[in-house]
């Protein structure tokens, strides 16, 4: 069974916030929306967005990492939000494992957002549904759009390629040899929702080295005379020591 | 099956009906993107994956240009100030484009016939420098500069002037080969896109990515390590990796003797005329002059001075020789060490903050990389000297920079030391390193040049030279016969003699002081003015409305065209709106700065995606209109009848000299288009750029795409393309001679350009000397003392003219990836991202002061003080206070309601920036930058913070009045929007709230 989904790797993300904005542009005129601006040029403004990128730090000064955290729905293999759903609007498909809301029959209850431990649905006070991340639907099966284009918005627009996309299930897929072998990991598993999306880990890259690496026979000291070899009038232990 | 989404197969439901590519605007990264339309209507705008520069992605600004070209924010008439209002009212009428047209070219006429420098035209960001430098030029003003004096000119004339390229545009960090990275100080905006994709796909290969800056933030986030620095120190931290290196042996030697002038004699006979200067070849003539080549190397093999590059001869790079004349001489390398000597990292870790086993394991780590991972390509070339390569090598250890070092008065110096670094490692324009982008390397200095004096500005005539050129010696300033400036900015006087790129941030007060003279008309062109690009804000624009005792505006004529309304915009008299980047032609040119990728030149073009907005013009097509009006000989017939039709046409046939077949686009030149650098006008330019994505890029042979420098094979191509005008070899100024003519001048020294030079046909036989210009008194010994031509750390200007036990916080902004500068607060998403700032405290300063996260604090330097809100943060250096630039705006501008958040909550850190330093010897003034190119000290203020008072209001400060909606705009602001193309705008017709 096919399980799409976004494999998210913190090892290069940046916090640009591209794939905020090019999903809202893309949705806002795609089948899953409009994703609406409240208050856009007032205070406070506020949107509907179906993607965000979070920031936080993470120690003390100065052993500080500074983290981008993209977070979107997570397409989870036993979703919550589907079974509180009164009104069966929200539902998994069976087909590619997709999270959606069906807009004609959601109620703008909110159950859904309750149950979700991610915090990634968002209702539309002006349509009245709740809204969230399709994996860009009516992007990926539309044959008019080339091969490699067949992909959510985000995941194009990732200027650091952070964002992978693909089936799970596959064993070969990029996104499934990038969890195994890049230590792709879920958010909060113990809540049992088995995401589907993951996230790759940040790696440190160190450089050792050996105090015998500045020691080196062709260093170019030698050539002007800066590394001359001591004058044999120099004292020695030679000329002190008798036994 | 749900009836609102398709099944898997289905089509989408608004299908896309027509695709068009151009080039991005929303920074200045200038990617290439497809605007997909429906019904003439922006759907979606995406990365263009045929483009070199982006290949398909696209950033946060990008994806948001839609709610930039619909923005309520836009200007979309002509207005000229109501008669009865007040400069800085907002109080306009709209008037016809004629009208406007009829205005300016009456007033300008007259100014030109008069006295031209009384025009002035800035220009902010625009990236058609070629076009407005061209018309400024024409008209024969010398008052003409872009916003380079304030963003990053220490970066482009440090680097320039020492290795003949510099960041960004004009060369990089080859990622795709190095090993290590090392960022020192990179706003996170700066050559965007490129970098991301080049960082991500390092750090995937395993690289190692240290980033130097007092901030964690972006692209520092993800480094392997970060090394928090304090501000304005880069250059200790340098100098002191340098000393490690040099003291180590892990420099490149074979790298500096043969492309670089580490080897050559420098005269260091102090009571010689040519004291400083490099020692040439006794009676040889300089083929030449201004590129002198014939200097003395001290062999080893023979123990005696021999002309540089002598096959068989190898220099010494250590010691002190004595001419056959009893000159004393040393290799420039050994000045170098000695100039090292007193930098150990133990001196360096008192000024920098980081610990001297870190800069000291950082300059090994660097070393050890160069030497020992080198690179070695199969591509064989041969160097300028006729010796043949069978391979490319690389040491394969890169670097970025940017404003973090040049926005500081040290910046010049501290950019010196590293492309000095950078050269020690052997990484110049080789695999793994610093690569160059076409038209880059240029000779050093490049060849373009100012008029020397006020003769070169004179009525009705075109100026004598460029209004910006990069002088070789005192010779080449532009000043009057008592030394003082023509310039309205002083630039190329002897204030800020290298101010390659002018002084924008000091032309408002200059002419509202008339110091050195008054002008009529400034035209600014896209530059916020009255806000975030000044320094000194609030004072700032009290000048723009400051009137002399006759009642007239001290700066009578204020033109300012711009596509949004902003906080400058009501300091216009005459505002014209600008169409936006989707409207309009453009160009890339090579004449100005380019896109060009590591590989080969590369420029471009925008066409227009939608029609204009309102009676919105491109200002291209304003100059081209104004120049044409005012018959300015690139313009206009002698008969005085037009050149061109429009600024279209103006791009397909205009030639640099008539018949010269250089133009402002390389591609598809020739009458049918198969010609590129050089060829006839094509009158089908435009079309071949529209169908090849608005681009043209010409990868060069492998053989020609390294070491060009000192590539044969390159430098006769780029001389036949008319790149370059000789096709001599750039040694790297590892010393800096041009450096040391400007120090002899004020020593009393030194006989004009390349005289006074030991050995050589001018010196020897003493001809072709001319007086030299000295610098006026109070001047002398700053040339001194900072026209070093060795790098050396000097604590920033400002910061030693503050206590810093009364103010001892350094305060620095940078620029999120998610917002350009000022230019998207009207942006209805990205100001989602960015609605306000805070200042960023760690919290160990902060709670020092009792100031905690998210309290209302005061933030004060000597110069001034705002109100904002804290905000603690673990990643920031702890001596170090930092804010997001640009984001806080006066209340009502852009099109923003007057509580919005930006100017309730946010702020600018300029007031707290002092556009001008006193100067102790005579009371002066002198502009708060590089002394030696004039660069803005952005980052140079010391500020101490404590925390507001309980009763005092919850809002920054200071607060202005409210701006206005002008006519044209459109007047009320949605209560809700949900933007759907092809659809309505809002899905809230009645909810409306009406502007103030």
């Amino acid at each position: 069974m096919t399980q799409l989904a976004l494999v998210i790797d913190l090892n290069v993300c940046v916090g640009c916030q591209a794939c905020v904005t090019s999903c809202k542009e893309w949705n806002t005129s795609g089948i899953a929306g409009y994703l609406s601006d409240d208050r856009p040029y007032d205070a406070d403004p506020t949107g509907t967005f179906f993607n965000r990128v979070q920031t936080f730090e993470v120690g003390e000064y100065p052993n500080t990492q500074t983290v981008h955290f993209p977070k979107s729905c997570l397409h989870c293999e036993d979703p919550p939000c589907v079974p509180v759903c009164p009104t069966g609007a929200s539902y998994k498909r069976a087909e590619d494992g997709i999270v959606l809301v069906d807009y004609d029959k959601c109620i703008g209850c909110k159950y859904c957002s309750w149950a979700c431990p991610y915090g990634v649905r968002e209702i539309d006070e002006h349509q009245k549904v709740m809204k969230k991340c399709t994996l860009c639907v009516d992007r990926i099966y539309d044959q008019k759009l080339p091969r490699e284009e067949r992909r959510p918005a985000c995941v194009m627009a990732c200027p650091t390629n952070a964002r992978l996309f693909g089936d799970i299930h596959d064993p070969d897929s990029a996104v499934a040899v990038a969890i195994r072998e890049r230590g792709g990991y879920q958010l909060m598993p113990e809540w049992g929702t088995h995401p589907a999306n993951h996230y790759l880990p940040r790696r440190r890259t160190e450089i050792v080295i050996q105090p015998d690496e500045l020691v080196r026979a062709d260093n170019p000291l030698k050539v002007d005379g800066k590394l001359p070899k001591p004058s044999l009038k120099e004292p020695a232990l030679d000329d002190v020591t008798s036994w | 099956m749900n009836a609102s989404l398709p099944p898997p197969s289905a089509a989408p439901l608004a299908p896309t009906a027509q695709i068009k590519t151009t080039t991005c605007y929303m920074c200045a990264c200038r990617c290439g993107i497809r605007v997909h339309l429906v019904d003439g209507k922006v759907r979606y705008i995406d990365g263009n994956p045929e483009h070199p520069l982006n290949r398909g992605v696209i950033c946060a600004k990008g994806s948001s240009g839609i709610m930039k070209q619909y923005s309520p924010g836009r200007l979309t008439k002509p207005l000229m100030r109501k008669s009865d209002a007040d400069r800085g009212a907002g109080e306009f009428e709209e008037i016809s484009w004629e009208r406007a047209f009829e205005v300016l070219a009456e007033r300008l006429a007259k100014i030109r016939a008069t006295d031209p420098k009384k025009f002035a035209l800035f220009t902010g960001r625009d990236q058609m420098q070629a076009l407005t430098g061209l018309f400024a030029r024409q008209f024969g003003t010398p008052n003409y500069a872009a916003h380079g004096g304030f963003c990053s000119v220490n970066m482009a004339a440090g680097m320039i002037y020492t290795i003949g390229g510099s960041f960004w545009e004009f060369g990089g960090p080859d990622l795709d080969r190095a090993r290590l990275f090392v960022m020192i100080g990179t706003a996170e905006d700066h050559h965007s896109n490129p970098l991301k994709i080049a960082i991500s796909k390092f750090k995937r290969r395993g690289g190692r990515f240290v980033s130097v800056n007092p901030v964690r933030t972006g692209y520092s986030a993800i480094a392997d390590e970060w090394v928090p620095i304090r501000p304005g120190t880069d250059g200790a931290f340098l100098l002191a990796v340098m000393h490690e290196l040099v003291a180590a042996g892990l420099y490149d030697r074979e790298f500096l003797v043969r492309y670089s002038n580490a080897g050559q004699l420098v005269n260091v006979d102090e009571t010689s005329d040519a004291f400083g200067l490099l020692v040439s070849e006794p009676g040889q003539e300089e083929p030449v002059p201004d590129y002198p080549r014939n200097m003395l190397w001290w062999d080893r093999h023979t123990n005696g001075p021999v002309p540089t590059h002598q096959e068989g001869a190898d220099p010494y790079l250590f010691g002190e020789f004595t001419l056959a004349g009893g000159t004393r001489v040393k290799p420039a390398f050994q000045l170098l060490e000695e100039r090292l000597k007193q930098y150990t990292a133990e001196w360096a870790e008192g000024i920098t903050g980081v610990p001297a086993a870190t800069i000291r394991r950082l300059a090994h780590e660097m070393g050890i990389t160069a030497r020992d991972e080198r690179i070695e390509l199969p591509i064989a070339w041969t160097d300028c000297w006729g010796r043949e390569h069978e391979t490319v090598t690389g040491n394969p250890v890169a670097f970025h920079a940017m404003r973090g070092l040049a926005a500081h008065s040290n910046g010049f110096q501290t950019i010196r030391a590293l492309a000095i670094l950078m050269s020690l490692l052997g990484t110049i324009d080789r695999p793994g390193g610093f690569r160059h982008k076409a038209p880059f390397p240029r000779a050093i200095p490049p060849a373009a040049k100012t008029p020397k004096g006020p003769q070169g500005v004179q009525p009705n005539t075109p100026l004598g030279g460029l209004a910006l050129g990069w002088p070789g010696s005192p010779d080449d300033l532009f000043i009057d016969e008592h030394g003082k400036p023509v310039r309205i900015d002083k630039a190329f006087s002897w204030e800020y003699p290298l101010a390659v790129h002018g002084l924008m941030h000091n032309v408002i007060t200059n002419a509202w002081r008339g110091d050195p003279y008054r002008i009529d008309t400034l035209l600014i062109f896209m530059a916020n003015m009255a806000w975030n690009s000044t320094m000194n804000t609030t004072e700032v624009r009290k000048m723009l409305n400051d009137r002399d005792e006759g009642g007239e505006y001290r700066i009578p004529f204020l033109v300012v065209c711009d596509a949004f309304h902003s906080e400058m915009s009501a300091f216009a008299d005459l505002l014209l709106p600008d169409t936006t980047y989707l409207e309009r032609h453009d160009v890339m040119s090579m004449l100005d700065r380019p896109i060009s990728e590591f590989d080969g030149p590369v420029d471009s073009v925008r066409v227009p995606v939608v029609p204009p907005t309102g009676d919105c013009k491109p200002f291209q097509e304003v100059l081209i209109e104004l120049g044409s009006r005012l018959a300015l000989p690139a313009f206009a017939h002698p008969d005085g009848s037009r050149k061109y039709r429009d600024y279209p046409d103006f791009i397909v046939n205009f030639e640099t000299e008539p018949g010269s077949g250089i133009g402002f686009l390389a591609g598809w030149r020739g009458k049918g288009g198969e010609k590129f650098m050089k060829g006839e006008p094509n009158p089908q330019q435009w079309e071949m750029y529209a169908q090849n994505n608005c681009v043209f890029h010409l990868p060069l042979p492998p053989s020609y795409q390294y070491m060009r420098n000192w590539n044969r094979g390159y430098m006769e191509w780029a001389q036949r393309a008319r790149i370059r005008r000789y096709s001599d070899p750039v040694l790297v100024h590892i010393y800096s001679e041009v450096l040391q003519r400007f120090r002899l001048a004020a020593t009393g020294k030194g006989g004009g350009k390349g005289g006074g030079r030991e050995g050589g046909k001018a010196g020897a036989e003493g001809v072709e000397r001319k007086p030299v210009r000295r610098p006026p008194e109070h001047l002398r010994s700053r040339i001194a003392t900072y026209f070093d031509p060795l790098p050396f750390y000097y604590p920033p200007l400002e910061v030693q003219a503050s206590d810093t036990r009364k103010y001892p916080l350094a305060a620095v902004t940078q620029r999120p990836m998610a917002m350009y500068h000022s230019w998207d607060s009207q942006n209805a998403w990205l100001r989602q991202i960015h609605t306000h700032n805070y200042l960023f405290v760690n919290p160990r300063t902060a709670r020092l002061q009792g100031i905690e996260d998210g309290d209302w604090i005061w933030v004060e330097s000597q110069w001034g003080k705002v109100r904002c809100m804290c905000r603690h943060s673990e990643a920031v250096e702890a001596g170090t206070v930092w804010t997001w630039n640009a984001i806080g705006k006066a209340s009502g501008a852009w099109a923003l309601a007057p509580d919005a958040n930006e100017s309730r909550k946010g702020f600018l850190l300029n007031h707290l920036i002092t556009e001008e330093l006193p100067v102790a010897s005579d009371g002066g003034r002198i502009s708060n930058s590089d002394p030696v190119t004039g660069q803005a000290g952005w980052y140079d203020v010391r500020v101490r913070i404590s925390k507001a008072a309980p009763d005092e209001a919850r809002e920054t400060w200071p607060q202005f009045a409210s701006m206005r909606a002008y006519p044209g705009m459109a007047g009320v602001r949605k209560l809700w929007q949900a933007y759907v193309a092809a659809g309505a705008m809002d899905g809230s017709g009645a909810d409306r709230r009406r502007r103030r």
